[in-house]
């Protein structure tokens, strides 16, 4: 095995414990071809929390959907690679593993956040059976009053009051807040080495969102998780992540330290989105928002995919892709007003 | 309709108590789950349809376990041998008549009533039998072909809808009258079998020629009995297999197997186990028809269908006794299932149950 992936020359930095190349998604619909992902990269360091923010549609649940193969027919993943290197040191490309190393990496290496916890979690089945479940899967031969102390272990530590009880319960007996910490305890019910939350708190009230970032952030402390979020919500960003890739209509415009977007974007997108968050110490008249809206990808726009929209853009915005210029260390930018001549 | 929410809540609570009593904090730690099935107890003693309906199925349930047990004449003797005068006597009802066979005697002179009592048996046994073995075939077909689409759910719905285009009647028709010659030559072979099966029917050993015949109809329904199943299951789970719980199923690494057993098919029970009762009614009825046409048993066994086919001859000057009262036998076991399938259906739909739920709290503020 070990002999057969070398062979496929599957290099990955030794602190990287995911790295996504050129990774391009395509739906074809009646409609047309969609461009959901096209050439997207990134890498996650062992521990560290990254990011990947933008307007919804702009295709970053789709990344991490292709990610973890659960792309299905209309959809196809056309090229691109995901290293991912395993527990034992393996490196494997995620889009290429046969079906049986995936399930054995799926749930046990890398585990799923949903946006929706009231529809991930089987209405038949309770919360102690889905850790159990999960449990069970990935090791052979393990008893259920185990892992049902485990459930409770976990339950416990994903801030679940009276945990003993709960899990027993039903996912109907319970509400949003704990239904999506329960989700987030199935998920960490393996120790994941890589952890994938896919806008973790959009279905919640402000006090239990900040609850749920303080967990997740905690546990990723615990357990030295890799953790990539996805979110629009640029508040979550600065809490919890240390890099942040901003994308724009299937493409990453920007990418960059926390610190570095934030202090000091560069895109022109980027920019926009952050003056769009509205700051709740002062009284505005009128919200800020980008003119025109996200480009349909059947058709994208040519050259710069943000051009229609940018205040700067210039004739070879339109009609030249800009390459990935870097600005500062680690910061990288998507955009011809930065071109070195 | 409170006795029968008494007399259920009191087998749940039996039940939890046995359990509490081998692992003590089973109900602590069980008690949803206890809450669940008092509600479905509360649920099914609020439809008075699906209480007069389980009442019948329990009578006909026990009577076809004990009938042949207690069925005072043996129907292998013909009473027409011994006096021509038993053939076709008409019932003789308690006040005006006494001491002849209470519902009449058919064409051999044994009594209507203890000859029905074997004939409940023979349609029970088979009609269970072949919901049982049918659906789980169809399930299984449906589930495979919802789930993994594309050329397997293209070529499993063809073949389902070969079967479906294809009269039903006609193909058992077929499978009665080729089997019987083959299946009667390997119970000739094999006595285990043979008495096996002699006991499931209540017949007795000698008559595996008989036997034979009730196989092939079971054989021959179970063949036609799936297409249904396999159609309501592949619809139901085209539908489930898009909530994000059976993508969460897949990203926790489970197998292809155990998510269409342990996440795709307890969602999509509830329809079936409510079609499951109602094919049970019609599987009766469509075994009695296919002996009616006489594809099944012949003589002596007293095979409902076959008895009232027999009857038809001297109907009804003779034998009106005879066709009326084993038609309404059918007639009532046709009713019992059907009307308990009703309550059932109410019972699982988990959006009438809440509103059962909600109706039990109020009535239960009501008391104080």
């Amino acid at each position: 095995m070990i002999v057969f992936y070398m062979d496929n020359n599957l290099y990955l930095p030794e602190n990287e414990i995911l790295r996504v190349e050129d990774l391009v998604v395509k739906f074809y619909t009646y409609a047309g071809v969609v461009h959901a992902v096209s050439g997207v990269s990134f890498y996650v360091k062992n521990g560290e929390a990254i990011a990947l923010v933008g307007e919804t549609g702009c295709g970053k649940t789709v990344t991490t959907r292709a990610i973890t193969r659960l792309i299905e027919s209309p959809g196809r993943v056309e090229s691109g690679r995901a290293l991912f290197r395993r527990p034992n040191g393996v490196v494997v490309d995620l889009l290429k593993v046969d079906p049986e190393t995936l399930r054995e990496i799926r749930g046990k290496e890398i585990a799923y956040i949903f946006q929706d916890p009231t529809s991930a979690l089987d209405p038949l089945y309770t919360i102690g059976f889905h850790i159990h479940e999960t449990i069970a899967e990935h090791s052979k031969n393990i008893k259920k009053k185990y892992t049902f102390k485990k459930a409770v272990e976990l339950l416990r530590q994903a801030l679940i009051p009276n945990p003993e009880v709960r899990v027993k319960n039903y996912p109907h007996e319970m509400s949003g807040g704990m239904r999506q910490r329960s989700v987030i305890a199935i998920s960490l019910s393996n120790s994941p080495r890589l952890l994938i939350a896919d806008e973790p708190t959009t279905n919640l009230d402000v006090t239990i969102q900040a609850q749920i970032l303080d967990l997740l952030r905690g546990l990723q402390e615990q357990y030295k998780m890799g953790v990539i979020l996805i979110t629009h919500n640029l508040g979550i960003v600065a809490e919890m992540a240390n890099r942040v890739y901003v994308m724009y209509a299937g493409k990453i415009v920007e990418e960059g330290t926390t610190e570095q977007i934030f202090y000091n974007p560069q895109h022109p997108y980027t920019k926009l989105l952050l003056r769009a968050v509205p700051d709740p110490t002062k009284r505005v008249e009128k919200l800020e928002s980008i003119p025109g809206v996200v480009p349909s990808l059947i058709n994208p726009p040519l050259g710069c995919r943000f051009h229609p929209r940018c205040p700067f853009a210039t004739t070879k915005c339109a009609s030249e892709e800009p390459p990935m210029i870097q600005v500062e260390n680690e910061h990288r930018v998507s955009c011809w007003l930065f071109e070195k001549s | 309709m409170e006795f029968m929410y008494k007399a259920l809540k009191k087998v749940i609570w039996l039940y939890a108590n046995a359990r509490e009593k081998f692992s003590p904090g089973w109900i602590t730690k069980n008690s949803s789950r206890i809450r669940e099935w008092e509600l479905m107890a509360y649920a099914y003693s609020k439809s008075p349809i699906g209480v007069v309906g389980g009442i019948i199925v329990f009578i006909v349930f026990i009577l076809s376990v004990i009938g042949p047990m207690i069925s005072w004449e043996p129907y292998w003797e013909y009473k027409i041998v011994i006096n021509e005068s038993y053939r076709y006597m008409p019932p003789c009802l308690p006040p005006s008549c006494s001491g002849n066979p209470l519902l009449g005697t058919d064409e051999w002179g044994r009594d209507v009533l203890a000859m029905s009592l074997y004939g409940m048996r023979i349609s029970f046994v088979i009609s269970i039998v072949v919901v049982l073995l049918g659906a789980p075939l169809g399930i299984i077909l449906g589930l495979l072909a919802g789930y993994k689409g594309g050329l397997i759910d293209e070529v499993l719905m063809r073949v389902t809808d070969i079967f479906l285009a294809f009269p039903g009647l006609v193909l058992a028709i077929a499978f009665a009258s080729v089997l019987p010659q083959r299946l009667r030559g390997v119970l000739e072979a094999n006595s285990a079998l043979r008495v096996f099966f002699a006991s499931l029917f209540g017949l007795r050993e000698a008559e595996y020629g008989q036997i034979a015949a009730l196989l092939s109809i079971w054989f021959a329904m179970v063949i036609v009995w799936w297409p249904g199943y396999a159609r309501i299951v592949r619809g139901s789970t085209l539908s489930v297999k898009e909530m994000p719980f059976i993508e969460a199923a897949k990203l926790s690494g489970l197998s292809t197997w155990s998510i269409l057993f342990r996440h795709l098919l307890p969602n999509v029970i509830s329809p079936i186990l409510v079609m499951m009762t109602f094919d049970i009614a019609t599987a009766t009825l469509f075994a009695a028809a296919l002996s009616f046409l006489g594809l099944g048993p012949q003589e002596p066994v007293p095979e409902l269908g076959f008895m009232i086919s027999k009857a038809g001859q001297f109907f009804p000057e003779r034998s009106s006794h005879v066709v009326i009262y084993l038609g309404s036998l059918l007639l009532f076991i046709a009713i019992g299932w059907n009307l308990l399938g009703d309550a059932l259906r109410d019972i699982l739909d988990p959006r009438t149950r809440r509103a059962i739920e909600y109706r039990l709290e109020k009535e239960k503020k009501k008391r104080g």
